[in-house]
């Protein structure tokens, strides 16, 4: 009698999906019409009893009763035989990489460990973890192979570690220790929960050819922690601060459940090129990403990329992929640029309207209609101009705009920011609070090689994280009174 | 008959040395009285008048941009006076002054609407050879707007075309879909200094 053990995972880059799983004669088998879902193949029953799958015009031959297949006139062996389980044929999981994989054109690998079956270019890294008792604190060793670009965020009792990959192929934790309560994965993050009053943590990335390593020191509380010394940092800054303790985690975005991340330029624009070569759209690309990351971990809410890649994308393809997710926020990310290379620091820019976008702010509530709409009532409808939608959000985006700027202050190497206001192409027509944030200036040559650190990118993307944090969560100020109408100029005779 | 002959004969050869004559005295005058002939001085070309306008320059730090005065000719009319200003504008700036049009943009033609909007076509070179950067943007495109709106009477709002087309932006970040107004904001606040 079949039972139904765990699913097993399948992992593509399009995302993932459960397999269902049956037992027969104590053998884990899948149902052919299950794996057809995603990798496309067909299946035709022979005369004899026996059974043809074909996969991209390749045939695989199977005979009932026989634990062998000939996969393109090769014999590959099975722990069972095919077998019909009402109108479904059921095959060994081991048939789905030993027979298909062959055949399917692209990888299929199944880590029977994790129960991952990893198609094509999905990124799956081993990740191993050793927990080891340090005098009264503990050290936590967490490796990533193949290395993966890693994201931590540390909280008052536990390290959140955001891995850039489809899914984790998880090894058993060894080892134990009072400090640390639980190490736990979730899809690709994985959380390292201390022991109440555990104490205080701090973390240490590195990233060498074969394997990404996250090594976290926790100390009792009062005690400074002890910092690995076997993995010194990468950074080439000769004294990195450390960051400033993220604030607790916000488990409650009312206003804010999107956030769009546009990554400057892109394609055959490389924005502005550092003396050093670094190319403007390389980094904002990362930034992008890491903040995606980041966002997504910490404020639980969706974050959609405008470019998620090093491909050309338009300003009003930038718009559109914002409007047409609904964003609640907006945030560009740029490296500036300036004739002298002595400029330094940030900037944060939000939209600023000409006469025409002013009287189109004017009129966009003074133009409201009620419209009536199926099954009865109206519908309060605003009009505006497609292209002049961020007039209605200027006072919104001025606040995010502050925000942000407030956040970057007294960061390790930032210059206050200045928070202007400019007539920005890629702003316009957004129906969201949105800014563009100038990041540093890439044709400095001190700002192009700290922008190049780990260290800078994260004090960059905390900082966006924090204002985006504080914008959902800390009411809007109360609007200004509106402006009473200026008294008609008395008129006279002629 | 042989008489008639003999003096037609002799009228011929008189005429002949009276040429040759002729001929000879006129080289020898040519060659000796050249050199002390003055020769009358080409007129001078008539004194370009000239204004001062007020253009505007990379300031010396980069975060700003300089009111510098400046002579160029005067011209008849706004149009031709509005290119003799941004053809002045588009030249390398004096020292210590900073470029913020890229090297190489020419202008390539100026309208004028009666609503007091100027349409200025630069060529693609503005656009392909620009560092990037929003700040840079920013000074690029408001060294030509101030300088119409400041030097020209009448001129409200400047938009700039790109190789004879609308753009949506010079380096991708300033809107320039439509007329832009003066912005001070970017301008150093100190009196401008004159530069012949």
């Amino acid at each position: 009698m079949a039972q139904s053990p765990a699913p097993i995972t399948v992992v593509s880059a399009a995302g993932r999906r459960a397999l269902p799983v049956t037992l027969v004669n104590g053998q884990e088998y899948v149902a052919l019409d299950d794996v057809a879902a995603f990798l496309p193949l067909a299946v035709r029953e022979d005369r004899q009893g026996g059974l043809v799958i074909t996969v991209r015009g390749r045939s695989i031959v199977a005979s009932r009763d026989r634990a062998l297949v000939s996969v393109d006139g090769r014999v590959v062996a099975l722990p069972g035989p095919l077998t019909r389980a009402g109108n479904r044929w059921l095959a060994p999981v081991d048939f789905v990489p030993r027979a298909l994989g062959p055949v399917a054109e692209q990888r299929v690998e199944y880590r029977r460990g994790s129960r991952l079956l990893v198609l094509g270019m999905a990124r799956v890294p081993r990740v191993t973890t050793r927990v080891e008792a340090a005098g009264a604190g503990a050290r936590v060793t967490v490796e990533i192979t193949p290395p993966a670009g890693v994201m931590t965020v540390s909280e008052s009792d536990r390290v959140v570690i955001r891995i850039e990959a489809d899914a984790l192929d998880v090894a058993p934790v060894s080892g134990t220790a009072p400090a640390v309560a639980q190490v736990r994965a979730d899809q690709a993050i994985l959380t390292v929960t201390l022991a109440p009053a555990g104490g205080e943590a701090k973390v240490t990335a590195t990233t060498q050819d074969t394997a990404a390593r996250v090594v976290i020191d926790i100390a009792p509380p009062g005690q400074a922690p002890e910092v690995s010394t076997a993995t010194p940092s990468p950074s080439p800054s000769p004294s990195p601060s450390p960051s400033p303790p993220p604030p607790p985690l916000a488990v409650a975005t009312p206003g804010v459940r999107t956030v769009v991340i546009d990554a400057g330029h892109g394609g055959d624009d490389a924005g502005v090129k550092g003396p050093g070569g670094t190319l403007e759209k390389q980094m904002t690309l990362d930034l992008a990403k890491r903040l995606k990351s980041l966002l997504e971990a910490r404020l639980g809410v969706h974050v959609v990329l405008t470019r998620d890649d090093d491909r050309a994308v338009t300003l009003d393809e930038r718009t559109a992929t914002a409007n047409n997710a609904k964003g609640h926020v907006f945030v560009s990310l740029h490296m500036n640029g300036a004739p002298s290379p002595a400029l330094t620091g940030p900037a944060v820019f939000f939209m600023r309207l000409d006469r025409e976008g002013e009287d189109t702010r004017r009129e966009a509530g003074a133009q409201a209609q009620a419209l009536p709409v199926l099954g009865g009532g109206t519908r309060v409808i605003e009009t505006i101009r497609w292209d002049l939608a961020q007039a209605r959000h200027i006072d919104e985006s001025r606040r995010l705009a502050a925000l942000l700027a407030g956040a970057l202050e007294g960061r390790e190497g930032s210059a206050p920011a200045p928070v202007q206001p400019a007539p920005l192409r890629v702003l316009a027509g957004l129906d969201m609070p949105a800014v563009l944030f100038e990041m540093g200036y890439l044709t400095n040559p001190a700002q192009e090689k700290a922008a190049a650190t780990d260290n800078a990118r994260a004090a960059l993307v905390q900082a966006v994280y924090e204002a985006v944090n504080r914008f959902a969560t800390e009411p809007a100020p109360p609007p200004p009174p509106p402006a009473r109408p200026p008294a008609p100029p008395a008129r006279g005779r002629r | 008959m042989r008489r008639t002959a003999l003096f037609g004969l002799a009228g011929f050869t008189a005429l002949a040395l009276l040429g040759w004559g002729v001929n000879v005295g006129l080289q020898y005058l040519g060659r000796t009285a050249s050199p002390d002939v003055p020769v009358a001085p080409a007129p001078p070309p008539a004194p370009t008048a000239r204004i001062t306008a007020t253009l505007f320059y990379g300031a010396p730090d980069g975060m700003s941009l300089a009111p510098v005065r400046v002579d160029v000719p005067l011209a008849e009319g706004p149009v031709a006076q509005g290119r003799q200003i941004l053809r002045a504008l588009l030249q390398p700036p004096p020292a210590p002054y900073l470029a913020v049009i890229p090297p190489g943009t020419t202008l390539r033609a100026l309208y004028f609407t009666t609503s007091g909007d100027a349409f200025v076509d630069l060529s693609a070179e503005v656009s392909a050879k620009h560092p990037g950067g929003t700040h840079a943007e920013l000074l690029t495109v408001y060294a030509v707007v101030n300088a119409m709106t400041t030097n020209l009477q009448g001129v409200q709002r400047v938009q700039l075309l790109i190789d004879g087309r609308e753009a949506d932006s010079v380096a991708g970040h300033v809107d320039v879909r439509r007329p832009l107004e003066r912005d001070p904001s970017l301008v150093r606040q100190e009196p401008a200094p004159a530069v012949q």
